[in-house]
């Protein structure tokens, strides 16, 4: 226990400026609260036939932070790192293994019910609309089930289509819906009974880029209007920048970075590329703050750190080169993620304990 | 069982500009819990009705098929007395007797719970979370999830069956306390077979997949109780009375009504047990349910 | 089980055209047979459910065979033997259906066929490669412990000779043969249905009824017997049955399930050719 916190607070400790100036003046209302949980699991490994070894398994090793009301996070980690298990334990679905949880006052897995009245969820490629039936009735279903009063049912059906754009899709039924939009219409639905806040499980995969526009700039208004809290994961660095004030990095069970975005790629020293494409093969660009990583005929990629503006960089380009078209590529956010890791790992620091503690048995 | 705490208890406002006390009760007392889920069940039913409807044409060819495919177990009975007078010294109109209020009573589960072997499923991809995380108790949504009027095809048949068994049984002599037994009978044994598809999804939650284990007691139970218990073997029928307790669902009340004497001589007030039972499998079922969903929220997928 | 198990449609064939076919068709059985035998859960769960239900019946043709000893020209221990072996068979033969036909039903309904069709492998013979390594695995898996089981808890009708058995699997090979061929025109009715809901139910009320699970088809009466004992269902456990328990002429019975094998084979080899000249015409 002790070791955690140790090393938890070390990164904390490093990102404090950052981190006071948008949390400072709520943080006495902090409506998340995770005090040192831990979720182990057992884990059951088929080893031949009829042997198995049983290991136990910190999908969450003591993790602490505190969300403020109207905060929008983003949870981003590796596959397997415990970002799921995280957002089960925060909804009431799991019950922690041990630390204190709470959302809005309530202990989420003692009352999961209640807690459920004040909280939205949307699980990305898990739809929860009837598929066979007419989007309102889901929506309909909602209203009741969760005994919204008529009126503030009314309104926020109202806001949700208008802002959503779904008025022409409430009677079509849902299988005849494309990604994009069932995505909203399940975004709309986790709305209605006027969550506190919202977790989203990346609520953008797999949509075109105007969906993913679209679905972005409602949770923005959401959260500047309402001051619904936000929480979501993602693998699209773009819903991070553009949304979240604050990026929660987890790895193997534990919090590894808390702090805003920008310095998340200071961190990580990650890089954008610019592709140009000019109009003729030409040696290769040369300005300050960017180099050239790779060259194939008129086109060229110059790789420029993630923290930088584009627009000087093109603007010099544009004025020095024929220059005939141009794209920016993010950075993938597994790449930001890993090579922040691996910069963390550098640095001296109590080692991360083991996240798995194995133990065999036959069974 | 953690209910005891009085319901409806308001709780303060808390800041943020979307309080909602007036429909955010506390936590819910036993019965209001009760009366939420049977609200959500209907909903959620209502819904999958609907859902159904959708594609009526299909929703009337599966509701014969399923009529006809709960039919060819008594087709097969009354084949067998194509060839014979008596089985086990019964008549066709008794075990039609026994059949009816088996069919029915299974008929009844499964048209309300049956959907819940599907439990193992849900927990493999997933979708049970997404269950968890509404307002309402998780057993009615899954007891709900599925509905499908088709299965009334069962309970109609067994209704047939146990209308020719009425009308053909000559040597009954009808009291008033046999013909209140009869609905009696009908309802404990959809309540006992309810109790074994809850209990079977509980254990679904240990072992996601074998959902197949459940047809042995559901389906394999409602076979068996369609013949007379003097077929099977003494410790068989010891074991369907005093461990996994079916016989009660129609052998020992249908036995009295038919004036037969009982297996393993049990004494005649037997046949008046059957909504003790009902409501100690209920009890039992509930109690299996909360330790799996428990130990589901423990260990996740 | 059916939405876990993995995609194993003909999509993995791309790479395997050098392959020579027969060891094509190999590869895709051994895979049919491992898809099934990941399930291990599964298979116990089904073990116990149909010795149970193998318990159940047993008990009842008992009673059945006592009000009328030698019914359908079976003695007591050779109806218990009919039990176990349907429930042996039960999923070897795929009576109740659940085998590779919801698949390729899946994949008509949603286009992915055309694709299918326009591989080097043919269609009709993955299809039965595939199933040939379910029924293995399900003959060895779920059909051997029951039966097992049934003759240690039952007076049961064995033979002592070797070639008896031989020709009891031949007899099994061939009800396969059949039971998949029958399948696959089933599947393929998808083309011109809706949805298969319908189609599948229907065929497997069928495949209970006539295929003797309900009772053994000598024990059906009159015309009705005839009748049913003349259907390609009684191919599928009767037929090996009365091999087993040395009460059918043996060519006779081979000739009975071969001759319906090579119907529906053919018929099914003739739907394909149509149905793929519809898919082309529609452009998939």
């Amino acid at each position: 226990m002790d070791s955690h916190s140790h090393s938890h607070s070390q990164v904390d400790g490093s990102f404090d400026e950052s981190h006071d100036s948008f949390s400072n003046n709520s943080f006495n209302e902090s409506f998340i609260e995770l005090d040192g949980v831990e979720k182990v699991f057992d884990v059951r490994k088929k080893t031949g036939f009829m042997r198995s070894e049983r290991r136990e398994v910190r999908a969450v090793d003591s993790i602490s932070f505190r969300v403020a009301r109207g905060e929008m996070v983003g949870y981003i980690g590796p596959n397997g790192a415990g970002k799921s298990t995280t957002i089960k334990m925060l909804t009431g679905i799991l019950t922690p293994s041990g630390g204190r949880l709470r959302v809005a006052g309530i202990d989420p897995s003692r009352e999961r019910t209640r807690l459920a009245r004040r909280i939205g969820v949307v699980f990305g490629q898990r739809t929860t609309l009837w598929w066979d039936l007419p989007l309102i009735d889901s929506y309909k279903l909602m209203h009741r089930m969760y005994r919204i009063p008529d009126a503030r049912y009314r309104e926020n059906l109202d806001r949700c289509v208008e802002l959503l754009e779904l008025a022409d899709l409430l009677d079509v039924p849902v299988r005849q819906l494309s990604l994009g939009q069932r995505m909203r219409g399940d975004i709309a639905a986790a709305l209605l009974h006027d969550p506190e806040v919202l977790y989203l499980d990346e609520p953008t995969i797999g949509l075109d880029v105007i969906s993913k526009a679209r679905v972005r700039e409602f949770l923005r208004d959401l959260n500047a209007e309402r001051g619904t809290t936000v929480l979501l994961t993602t693998h699209d660095l773009q819903d991070i920048e553009q949304l979240c004030s604050r990026v929660m990095v987890i790895d193997h069970g534990r919090l590894m970075y808390d702090g805003p975005l920008t310095g998340l790629h200071e961190v990580g020293d990650s890089e954008r590329t610019l592709v140009v494409d000019l109009e003729r093969e030409l040696p290769p660009v040369e300005v300050p703050s960017a180099r050239v990583v790779r060259v194939e005929g008129p086109r060229q990629w110059l790789a420029f750190p993630a923290s930088e503006s584009a627009a000087p960089l093109v603007a010099r380009i544009a004025a020095e080169y024929p220059l005939v078209d141009l794209s920016v590529r993010e950075p993938d956010i597994e790449a930001v993620i890993a090579k922040m890791l691996h910069s963390m790992r550098d640095t001296p620091k109590p080692p991360p304990e083991q996240a798995e503690r194995s133990g065999r048995a036959a069974s | 069982m953690g209910v005891g705490v009085a319901g409806a208890v308001k709780t303060g406002a808390r800041g943020g500009r979307w309080t909602r006390d007036d429909w955010d009760d506390g936590p819910l007392g036993r019965w209001e819990r009760v009366f939420d889920g049977v609200r959500t069940y209907r909903m959620i039913a209502a819904m999958w009705i609907r859902s159904t409807m959708a594609y009526r044409a299909s929703f009337v060819m599966t509701t014969l098929g399923n009529f006809a495919a709960t039919g060819l177990d008594f087709l097969a009975i009354v084949l067998m007395f194509s060839q014979i007078d008596r089985l086990g010294g019964y008549s066709l109109p008794e075990i039609a007797f026994l059949y009816g209020l088996s069919a029915i009573a299974f008929g009844t589960a499964d048209l309300v719970v049956g959907s819940m072997d599907r439990l193992g499923r849900r927990v493999r991809d997933g979708t049970l979370d997404t269950l968890l995380v509404r307002p309402a108790p998780v057993l009615a949504q899954v007891a709900a999830d599925r509905f499908a009027l088709r299965r009334l095809g069962r309970i109609t048949q067994g209704l047939m069956v146990l209308g020719y068994a009425l009308l053909a049984l000559d040597d009954v002599h009808w009291t008033v306390l046999k013909v209140l037994l009869v609905p009696v009978m009908v309802l404990s044994g959809g309540a006992i077979f309810c109790a074994v598809f809850v209990g079977g999804a509980a254990f679904q939650f240990v072992a996601r997949d074998a959902s197949e284990v459940q047809n042995a007691f559901t389906y394999g139970g409602a076979t068996l109780l369609q013949y007379p218990p003097g077929l099977f073997a003494q410790d068989l029928v010891r074991g369907v009375t005093f461990v996994f307790p079916l016989a009660f669902v129609n052998w020992l009340p249908a036995l009295y009504v038919l004036g037969r004497p009982y297996p393993l001589d049990l004494p005649e007030w037997v046949a008046f047990l059957p909504p003790l039972v009902a409501a100690g499998c209920c009890a039992l079922a509930g109690l299996a349910w909360r330790a799996g969903l428990r130990s589901y929220r423990s260990t996740g997928s | 089980m059916r939405a876990r198990l993995l995609r194993f449609g003909p999509d993995a064939l791309g790479k395997a055209g050098v392959v020579g076919s027969g060891r094509l068709y190999a590869a895709v059985a051994a895979g049919g047979f491992r898809r099934y035998a990941t399930y291990r859960a599964a298979t116990l769960a089904g073990v116990f459910t149909n010795t149970v239900f193998g318990v159940i019946l047993a008990y009842t043709y008992i009673a059945l065979w006592d009000e009328r000893p030698h019914l359908g020209g079976y003695d007591q221990s050779q109806a218990l033997t009919y039990v176990w072996l349907g429930q042996a068979l039960l999923t070897t033969m795929c009576v109740m259906g659940t085998g590779f036909e919801e698949e390729l039903i899946e994949r008509i309904r949603t286009g992915d066929i055309a694709i299918d069709l326009y591989r080097p492998a043919d269609l009709q013979l993955w299809w039965l490669a595939q199933d040939l390594g379910r029924a293995l695995f399900q003959l060895l898996g779920r059909g051997l412990i029951p039966f097992v089981l049934g003759a240690w808890l039952f007076d049961l009708s064995l033979p002592a000779s070797p070639l008896t058995w031989l020709a009891f699997l031949v007899a099994v090979a061939l009800g396969v043969l059949v039971s998949y061929s029958f399948r696959f025109l089933v599947a393929l009715a998808a083309f011109w249905l809706m949805d298969g809901a319908g189609i599948t139910q229907m065929a497997w009320l069928a495949g209970v009824f006539c295929s003797g699970m309900v009772l053994p088809l000598n024990v059906f009466p009159g015309v009705l017997g005839e009748v049913v004992r003349a259907l390609p269902w009684a191919a599928l456990i009767q037929a090996p049955a009365d091999v087993l328990m040395g009460e059918a002429d043996l060519l006779g019975t081979f000739a009975f399930q071969a001759g319906w094998a090579v119907a529906l084979l053919g018929a099914g080899r003739l739907l394909q050719v149509v149905a793929t000249r519809r898919v082309v015409v529609q452009g998939g």
